[in-house]
């Protein structure tokens, strides 16, 4: 059994997405659903217990080994990320059942898990290959359920938002499967460390010059990074309450660790950063991200638009950390990476909340919401602050060691940059709660009540995750520097 | 007697311990008031006794937690923390007794929230002034910050959210886009951000680095009030009075120039401090804040703005003492601290009392005033005799350090700022008392003069209160010059 898991991560989401269809009722699938969630979070706790205790999995599908057969491979990185996208998606799936029942009739409930199921089961099959067209398929699979998840949503612009995602995220998903059918003409393999042997011999040529770009810009828009996310602003806010969570907390996260197996495992530092301008890029296009994704989320009326323009912002958080290239800048973007799909969560869940009782997210409709509906705005409240840094939240760590590692680069100026950016973000933020906290409700309607319970436990999990995860940073600091430092290992 | 590490720690979380009762009787005034009178009075019977041990030689320390390693939340009692707290600790409950009778003389709403948000607020104080290190300082500092916000918009019209967002904003943008910096920036170049006598930076560092963090931690103390960032001092006097008097006079803006001394006595230490050619330049822009400052208050016609606005001046003293880099300096500044914070509430109880009682919030209105209300006027007498720095105040003593310590270091330029700012201090401040009760020929408080009476019996009490103990700490200043004195003396032995 233990030997087992990296493919049982993979296959029990993936097999309870045709069961959920069998079952068909709409309040048993959501039980189901959330039963396979525990699980597969469950076995990627045991992943990492194993990855810490016996060093990097190997597991060969089907006996076959590589660089034949397809083979599964499980570091701290993937166990990280895998145990962080299996708990966003089981607190996600708490709070389902009670939000969807407004925002979705109780036909397509079904189909709603059964796309969920998945599109975590594409994630987690992402993670857990070691095989570079594997990572193509599992990324298809996860984009076509996100497609389908993001159209189900109430508004009729959901209709049109998954379309404008599923164009983009084709022209992606092609350019990616270029990159790496380049990288198999050149090498003969799929397997990622096998390509990792093979490529330097021909590290030289054009082709694997190109198919490194293929590949990057076609991640690259599956990550949102400024100036290829047009498709993400959209797709969270029209989205239904829950596929945004998971989505917004999950999805781009993933498609980040692609971004890092790449640079680092694949291609290999010296590679990525010495032969192609990559430094200079990924922090030029972090900062304008940054900053041009900030400023427009203070104009956003619609608050969950706005919020996801922020996503935009903290992805250059992100790609910045990445691109100082040195250790404690990959130490802070993957603090980031796990931080912000905490305080993202948070929000996004509490937004649910708001839609549930409410029924829109206009910054209007917050007016007189924070008597209203205490505890779901403290939940918004906190998250922002988190947002912005502010100490003891997640959001301070990470900013902590992305200033550190841009002082220790000798990049004063950027640093001053990365906190004024902060600085929007407590505009935008503060937009907000002026609305809920100052405004008088509206006189025509009701006073709301607080969102449900369901909605609010889940929420206020994630909440405090981010005040524990901000006060104990033992287990993502340490977990990060690990992995940094193998990942820098393997470089060299 | 209690240990006095549990004593540290009881002090700072002791007004946070009032909150479920002021939450739980909020339907009930009188017992909620009760329970932040209790939690006042506790508060500085513990800061009394911890003082006493203290001076008794007994030292505290206590860590809370760990973020990284070398990162914690902790406190140590210091000199100059124990002054702090001192101070914040006996004027919360003087100011509790003022609230009372204002708030309701006022008939103000959501005073729940009020009274729980100002327990969370000193509660910080607390935290700032045992803070060990510039991480916990730093922690306190914004919680201070986020907690005061709902007070200073606590009447919830537009100009109130006007006034909040400029506090808010220029604190938070200072804090985070230069305080933090600087913060990390220490932290990089020294290893360490526990406060240590004689500084943090071995000789390695380059003169460069540490003037560039200098200038970051001048500005980025936001709460300071240095010129160019002091615009949200006067945006906070949109605040309730009690407010304004005890965090916009006192426990905000002491923070911010505490933060200061601390910086300069425990990061740079002030030997560093004075090879720093930019210490040199920052002095300037504090002298020009002193005196611009004055200036600017001289204009107001507003009460609570020309206050401010001399708040604004007064803390320039502070800052510059620190600047000074002599022993003198720090110890005026220190002291400064202490004798501001007594005088200025007083000038703010006055303010708010004669708001309450005869409505008046313009200085020109309040022209044979004194009749009316005789206390409060002579209140407000002493207030500005220690602003100024004349006997029998307390301003006396801090301001006769601080022109010591310009004496001392050679600076000609910023000791005639500060002779010149006294003088404007007396223009701006005494002809306000003297109006009251000499009116001269000028327009006259004429409308039914029976109808203003003194204010009410609370918020009297508590001006009488500032006012006598600005007084007696001219007479008895010892146990705060000490403190300040060791604090002086510990940092190098420099010149006295």
């Amino acid at each position: 059994m233990i030997d087992h898991l990296p493919i049982l991560q993979v296959i029990v989401p993936l097999l309870a997405a045709p069961i959920c269809l069998i079952l068909r009722e709409a309040q048993l699938v959501r039980w189901f659903t959330l039963i396979a969630s525990v699980f597969a979070f469950v076995i990627s706790v045991l992943l990492l217990q194993q990855v810490q205790a016996h060093g990097t999995l190997i597991y060969s599908l089907g006996g076959w080994d590589a660089p034949i057969g397809i083979e599964y491979r499980i570091d701290q990185l993937n166990a990280y990320l895998l145990i962080l996208v299996t708990s966003i998606s089981s607190v996600a799936l708490l709070a389902a059942g009670t939000s969807l029942q407004k925002e979705l009739t109780e036909r397509k409930e079904t189909y709603f898990y059964v796309a969920y199921l998945l599109c975590l089961a594409g994630l987690l099959g992402i993670l857990t290959t070691g095989d570079a067209f594997n990572v193509f398929v599992f990324l298809e699979i996860s984009s076509l359920a996100s497609y389908t998840l993001i159209a189900m949503g109430r508004d009729r612009r959901s209709l049109w938002a998954s379309y404008q995602y599923l164009i983009m995220g084709t022209i992606g998903a092609t350019f990616i499967l270029i990159g790496i059918g380049m990288m198999y003409m050149m090498t003969g393999t799929l397997n990622m460390y096998d390509l990792a042997e093979r490529l330097p011999e021909v590290q030289q040529t054009k082709t694997v010059f190109t198919a490194f770009a293929f590949f990057m810009v076609g991640v690259c828009l599956k990550l949102a990074l400024f100036p290829l996310h047009l498709w993400l602003p959209n797709a969270y806010a029209y989205a239904p309450s829950i596929a945004t969570v998971f989505l917004a907390a999950t999805a781009t996260k993933v498609a980040i660790y692609v971004l890092l197996r790449f640079i680092f495992s694949v291609y290999g530092f010296e590679f990525s950063f010495s032969h192609l301008p990559l430094k200079e890029i990924l922090v030029a296009l972090g900062l304008m991200g940054i900053f041009a994704a900030s400023i427009v989320a203070i104009y956003q009326n619609n608050i969950k638009r706005l919020f996801a323009y922020s996503s935009v912002a903290q992805i250059g958080y992100m790609i910045l950390g990445l691109g100082i290239g040195s250790k404690t800048g990959l130490v802070a973007t993957l603090l980031h990476l796990f931080n912000h799909a905490l305080m993202k969560g948070a929000i996004f869940l509490a937004l649910a909340g708001v839609v549930y009782r409410v029924g829109s997210v206009n910054i209007k409709a917050f007016a007189g919401l924070g008597k209203q509906m205490p505890w779901t705005m403290g939940a918004i409240v906190v998250g922002g602050l988190s947002l912005i840094g502010v100490p003891l939240t997640v959001g301070f760590v990470s900013k902590w060691y992305l200033v550190l590692a841009l002082l220790e680069s000798n990049w004063w100026p950027i640093a001053i940059l990365v906190l004024v950016g902060s600085l929007l973000a407590v505009i935008y933020v503060w937009r907000l709660v002026e609305a809920a906290y100052f405004r008088p409700a509206l006189q025509d309607s009701a006073p709301y009540k607080e969102a449900p319970l369901m909605i609010l436990i889940p929420t206020w999990i994630l909440v405090l995750a981010n005040i524990y995860f901000g006060i104990d940073t033992s287990f993502t600091v340490g977990l990060s520097e690990q992995i940094s430092a193998s990942l820098f290992g393997v470089a060299k | 007697m209690i240990d006095q590490n549990v004593l540290m720690q009881l002090i700072i979380i002791l007004p946070l311990l009032a909150i479920p009762g002021i939450i739980a009787f909020g339907k009930w005034a009188n017992l909620r008031e009760a329970v932040t009178l209790i939690a006042g009075g506790l508060l500085l019977v513990a800061v009394i006794i911890f003082y006493q041990g203290f001076d008794s030689g007994q030292t505290a320390y206590v860590k809370w937690l760990e973020l990284l390693p070398g990162l914690d939340i902790s406190f140590r009692a210091e000199p100059l923390g124990v002054l702090f707290s001192l101070v914040a600790g006996s004027l919360w409950v003087v100011t509790s007794i003022y609230a009372i009778g204002y708030m309701r003389g006022h008939g103000e709403v959501n005073q729940t929230r009020f009274y729980a948000c100002f327990a969370v607020a000193i509660s910080a104080v607390m935290g700032l002034a045992f803070a060990d290190n510039l991480f916990t300082l730093f922690v306190f500092y914004e919680v201070l910050t986020l907690s005061t916000y709902p007070l200073v918009t606590h009447a919830g019209t537009d100009k109130a959210k006007q006034g909040g967002r400029t506090y808010l904003s220029i604190l938070l943008a200072t804090s985070i886009g230069f305080l933090l910096l600087a913060v990390v920036g220490t932290w990089w170049q020294a290893g360490t951000l526990t406060f240590t006598e004689g500084g943090v930076f071995d000789e390695n560092t380059s003169i460069v680095a540490a003037s560039v963090l200098l200038v970051l931690f001048i500005f980025g103390i936001g709460k300071a009030a240095i010129m160019p960032f002091h615009r949200w001092l006067p945006a906070a006097m949109v605040a309730p009075t009690p407010v304004s008097a005890l965090l916009h006079a006192v426990a905000v803006v002491k923070a911010g120039v505490f933060t200061v001394l601390k910086v300069c006595v425990y990061i740079f230490g002030i030997d560093l401090l004075r090879d720093i050619p930019a210490t040199q330049w920052l002095l300037y822009l504090a002298a020009a804040s002193v005196l611009l400052a004055s200036l600017v208050a001289m204009r107001q016609d507003n009460l609570k703005k020309r206050l401010a606005y001399s708040t604004v001046s007064q803390l320039g003293y502070i800052t510059i003492g620190a600047l000074l880099a002599s022993q003198a300096g720090i110890l005026g500044g220190a002291l400064h601290i202490v004798a501001h914070a007594f005088g200025k509430i007083t000038l703010f109880f006055c303010a708010g009392a004669i708001m309450v009682a005869a409505h008046k919030t313009e200085i020109s209105d309040m022209r044979g005033l004194g009749k009316a209300m005789p206390i409060t006027m002579i209140a407000f007498f002493i207030g500005s005799l220690s602003i100024i720095g004349l006997p029998p105040a307390a301003g006396v003593w801090s301001k006769w350090y601080l022109l010591m310590g310009t004496l001392d270091t050679h600076q000609w330029v910023v000791m005639s700022v500060l002779m010149l700012s006294s003088l404007l201090n007396i223009a701006y401040l005494l002809p306000i008392p003297l109006r009251a009760f000499f009116p001269g020929t000028g327009q006259v408080v004429k409308v039914e003069r029976s109808a203003i009476k003194e204010a009410p019996l609370p918020s009297l009490i508590a001006l009488s209160i500032t006012a006598l103990m600005t007084m007696i700490l001219f007479f008895w200043p010892d146990i705060f010059y000490e403190l300040a004195a060791s604090l002086a003396g510990l940092s190098g032995g420099v010149n006295g």
